[in-house]
């Protein structure tokens, strides 16, 4: 039985790479007593996915791991296990059953992720409800928006490891608006075609002259292409899954 | 949500700035209103390694205990935050509070090897608190210094206000009681160190004095308070089952160096090698319940998460409960992913057997420390381990399917000659060869035989703390007799050896024996930039030849020579129980290469009775 784990990461624990959430997660697991099926061998290890890694400073109320539970449990049980256990900065938002076959992990199924940009200095204030009068972005923005989408194509310099290479990141721009809690992001990700949400607001800055501006991101939601015909053409991970029922009353 | 002390950008820019963040799960967290004193836990090392050390989760957890003390952790900042601290004078800080160092009460700092010395500086440094005690005022936290490089705090005394000299878990809590009740009273730090010097093992360097001979030889040492007892006794826990434990230890986000539950099974060691201070120190061996013990393990699995347990103590094969402990751990835990280590175990027919069970055999290899190559040498040493031994465990092993093996040796030991350094070689090559006595068919591909020898570094309150070092030099050169004499080996082939640096064995010696003069040598050696020694990386030698050449202090007073029976040693006002005169008995011993018995064996009358505790009453049962 396979389940899907959604939680959030903020605050300190920004600063908490990838492979450290894994290990985190590992022990937390033992911890609430989940029964996390194990691989065999000399050096058993828990069956566990994560759906898409987050670059360090980047916070988040939608990270996804999937794992497989050698036997049953509740939702609400693991939820509550969970969080009995978790950190200051990470907590668990749902436990949720989802389809066995390969095709569907998280890592797979991955094709966009959301990102919320807000100026760096209002961080604490991102997560919550914004209630200033003083809008976040200048309304300068949401013209300089406009006038970057419109044209006809984005060239940027993709570095990686070996070499770097010009690249159109405009198809794989999904949505770019201004919201009155900062700059709604949502971008191609996972393996086929995978989009950092840096690259574009660099980019987007340097289009309208505003270089070195500090950001900070925050991911909002990841999410899965809708196989179904029509409306919505995206769901989110935790969409796919469904809620574990109790067994027994007690 | 808690503020950091270091911001974004910088958080961004370091390496593993997890480090920084603490945190972690059951980590300490209490209202810096509710109580009346504030301690930083340090151990002058990065994070990774200090989050590693048992003992100071324990500390940790026995301080938190107290409604009125709340306990943190500081470590040293990594090169990268150390220049940037520097740079924009950021202020070291305690990971939990996130607040500075110098507003606490109290910076209690862990001595585990003497590399760390110069760290000690830069954490009072980056925490702006004055090096030297007699520089710090009423606005300082007290400095504590404690742990095994505690026993000769001399190289340290003007850096530290008092130290602690034994087992932290006895009389911590006098000691806060009595900042307390000074406190209320309106009294000075001066009045505080007063009160605290009177309770037993406490020593506060700054009420002693040290006249000395015209050689550089102590003439004396004595106090200059008269509120100050001219011996200091070493804390011991009689009944080690009794004492606190830490059922929820810190579990670190990041990978640090010993990522488990760690059981301390014992503490001492019945064996009585004559090169080792822990040995020495912490006489006499006790052993914790077993079914305590059972009980921790299940409590702190379920409380970290850790996926691994690993026993502690030195020699654990001598833990009288052994198998009844490790048969229980994997019947319990090994079907529930959980790996479990055990370190320095003796090869014998039980832990072959158990070995197969909790590893891979063909990927795990054998360690033996016969610490010498010569049966001569390791009578010297007392090391009661025979090349029969050596060859019995590693036949068996062989054709329980092993084919790695490790042996640790030491060169430059007291009375080492030629014959005895190339014995390594041999006795290598004997393993290989024993290797090769299973029929063809039956071997799994050839065996991998590693030696390595560190140099051997004579440590106070050992019988061999008399002894002479040797120069750099001669250290390189003694390595390279072991290794030519590892190329004339039939088995050559099978064989790889490999030595620790010298450079580094040369200042430890100096600073595990040095007297109050090899102080100034840390400090000049910091002021030249020396910090992280223990990291070859970062580690200076040219820095620190440069640091003796100005303070004058000769490295061959410390290291070059036989020291006189009659000489006072620096450390020689701290009781630990064993006496000198046993000491000086076991040197001679040493020197007509004859061997001691065990302490279950034979009681040798070492003084450490006077505990009333351990082995030393079972034994006389
Ligand atoms: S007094 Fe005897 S039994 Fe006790 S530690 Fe010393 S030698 Fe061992």
């Amino acid at each position: 039985m396979k389940a899907r784990i959604k939680f959030r990461k903020y605050g300190v624990l920004k600063f908490l790479g990838h492979l450290d959430v894994m290990r985190f997660f590992q022990k937390a697991m033992r911890r609430a007593d989940i029964p996390v099926a194990f691989t065999s061998g000399y050096s058993p290890h828990m069956i566990m996915s994560f759906a898409q890694p987050l670059g360090l400073g980047i916070t988040s109320e939608a990270e996804y791991l999937d794992i497989e539970l050698a036997e049953p449990i509740s939702s609400a049980d693991a939820l509550y296990r969970l969080n009995q256990t978790m950190a200051d900065g990470i907590d668990v938002v749902s436990f949720r059953q989802i389809n066995e076959d390969k095709k569907s992990s998280g890592m797979t199924l991955v094709a966009a992720a959301e990102y919320l940009v807000v100026p760096r200095e209002a961080e604490a204030t991102a997560l919550r409800e914004y209630n200033s009068s003083q809008p976040l972005f200048s309304a300068a923005f949401s013209d300089g928006i406009k006038a970057f989408l419109a044209q006809p194509e984005i060239i940027v310099l993709k570095k990686t490891k070996r070499s770097e290479k010009e690249a159109d990141i405009k198809p794989m721009i999904y949505d770019f608006h201004l919201e009155p809690y900062g700059i709604c992001l949502r971008l191609a990700a996972g393996s086929e075609a995978n989009l950092k949400p840096d690259l574009v607001m660099e980019t987007f800055l340097g289009f309208i002259k505003e270089e070195g501006k500090k950001l900070h991101y925050h991911r909002r939601e990841l999410y899965a292409k809708n196989l179904e015909e029509g409306e919505p053409e995206y769901l989110s991970l935790e969409a796919l899954g469904w809620e574990i029922p109790s067994l027994h009353y007690s | 949500m808690r503020k950091l002390a270091l911001n974004d950008e910088i958080l961004l820019k370091i390496e593993k700035p997890a480090r920084y963040i603490g945190g972690e799960v059951n980590s300490v967290m209490k209202d810096p209103e509710k109580v009346d004193i504030r301690f930083a836990m340090c151990f002058p090392d990065v994070y990774e390694i200090g989050m590693s050390h048992l003992g100071i989760q324990i500390l940790y957890d026995m301080f938190n205990r107290r409604e009125d003390v709340w306990c943190e952790r500081v470590y040293s900042p990594w090169v990268d935050l150390d220049k940037i601290m520097r740079e924009q004078q950021i202020p070291l800080f305690a990971l939990e509070s996130q607040d500075p160092v110098k507003d606490f009460d109290f910076l209690g700092i862990t001595l585990q090897y003497e590399m760390c010395y110069t760290n000690i500086l830069q954490v009072l440094d980056l925490s702006g608190i004055p090096l030297h005690a007699d520089q710090r005022d009423e606005n300082d936290p007290i400095v504590i210094g404690g742990g095994p490089c505690a026993y000769n705090p001399e190289p340290l005394a003007e850096f530290f206000d008092l130290f602690y000299i034994g087992e932290g878990e006895t009389v911590y809590d006098q000691l806060l009681d009595a900042y307390q009740a000074n406190r209320q009273a309106g009294g000075s730090r001066k009045d505080f160190l007063e009160a605290a010097c009177q309770i037993e093992g406490i020593y506060v360097p700054s009420f002693y004095e040290t006249r000395y001979n015209e050689d550089g030889t102590i003439a004396e040492f004595c106090p200059v308070n008269s509120k100050a007892p001219a011996r200091i006794k070493k804390q011991v826990v009689v009944d080690v089952t009794d004492t606190v434990y830490p059922e929820k230890p810190l579990v670190p986000y990041i990978k640090v160096t010993q990522d488990r539950v760690v059981l301390e099974v014992q503490r001492g060691c019945i064996r009585g090698c004559r090169f080792c201070q822990a040995g020495m120190l912490y006489r006499p061996t006790r052993e914790r319940d077993v079914a305590q013990l059972k009980e921790y393990a299940r409590q702190m699995l379920k409380s970290t998460g850790h996926e691994e347990i690993s026993l502690s103590s030195l020699s654990t094969s001598d833990y009288s409960e052994l198998k009844s402990l490790v048969t229980f751990l994997i019947e319990e835990f090994k079907g529930k992913g959980i790996n479990i280590s055990l370190p320095s175990l003796r090869i014998d027919a039980f832990s072959l057997d158990v070995m197969s069970r909790i590893q891979d055999v063909r990927k795990s290899s054998l360690t033996f420390a016969p610490e010498a190559g010569s049966q001569r040498m390791r009578n010297v040493i007392n090391k009661g381990l025979t090349e029969e031994d050596i060859l019995n465990g590693a036949g068996q092993a062989f054709e329980g399917g092993w084919n790695k093996v490790k042996l640790y040796f030491m060169l430059g030991l007291p009375t080492e000659t030629e014959e005895d350094m190339e014995a390594i070689a041999v006795l290598a090559d004997k393993v290989a060869r024993r290797y090769y006595e299973i029929p063809k068919e039956q071997r799994i591909g050839k065996c991998q035989i590693t030696a390595s020898s560190s140099f051997f570094i004579p440590k106070p309150f050992t019988p061999f703390q008399w002894a002479e070092m040797l120069t750099n030099e001669e250290y390189i050169a003694r390595a390279a007799i072991v290794k030519h004499a590892f190329l004339n080996q039939l088995n050559k082939k099978s064989l790889r050896y490999n030595w620790h640096d010298a450079e580094v064995t040369v200042l430890e010696g100096v600073f595990a024996r040095g007297d109050r003069h090899t102080g100034k040598v840390i400090e000049e050696a910091y002021r030249l930039g020396c910090i992280y020694d223990s990291w070859t990386e970062c580690f200076d030698n040219e820095k620190w030849m440069k640091a003796f050449e100005n303070t004058g202090v000769d490295i061959g007073f410390y290291n070059l020579r036989r020291r006189e029976e009659d000489e006072i040693f620096p450390w020689d006002f701290i009781d630990i129980g064993v006496t000198k005169e046993f000491l000086r008995k076991e040197w001679e011993l040493a020197m007509n290469a004859e061997v001691t018995p065990n302490c279950r064996t034979q009681c040798s009358g070492c003084g450490a009775a006077v505990w009333k505790g351990g082995v030393c009453v079972e034994s006389k049962n």
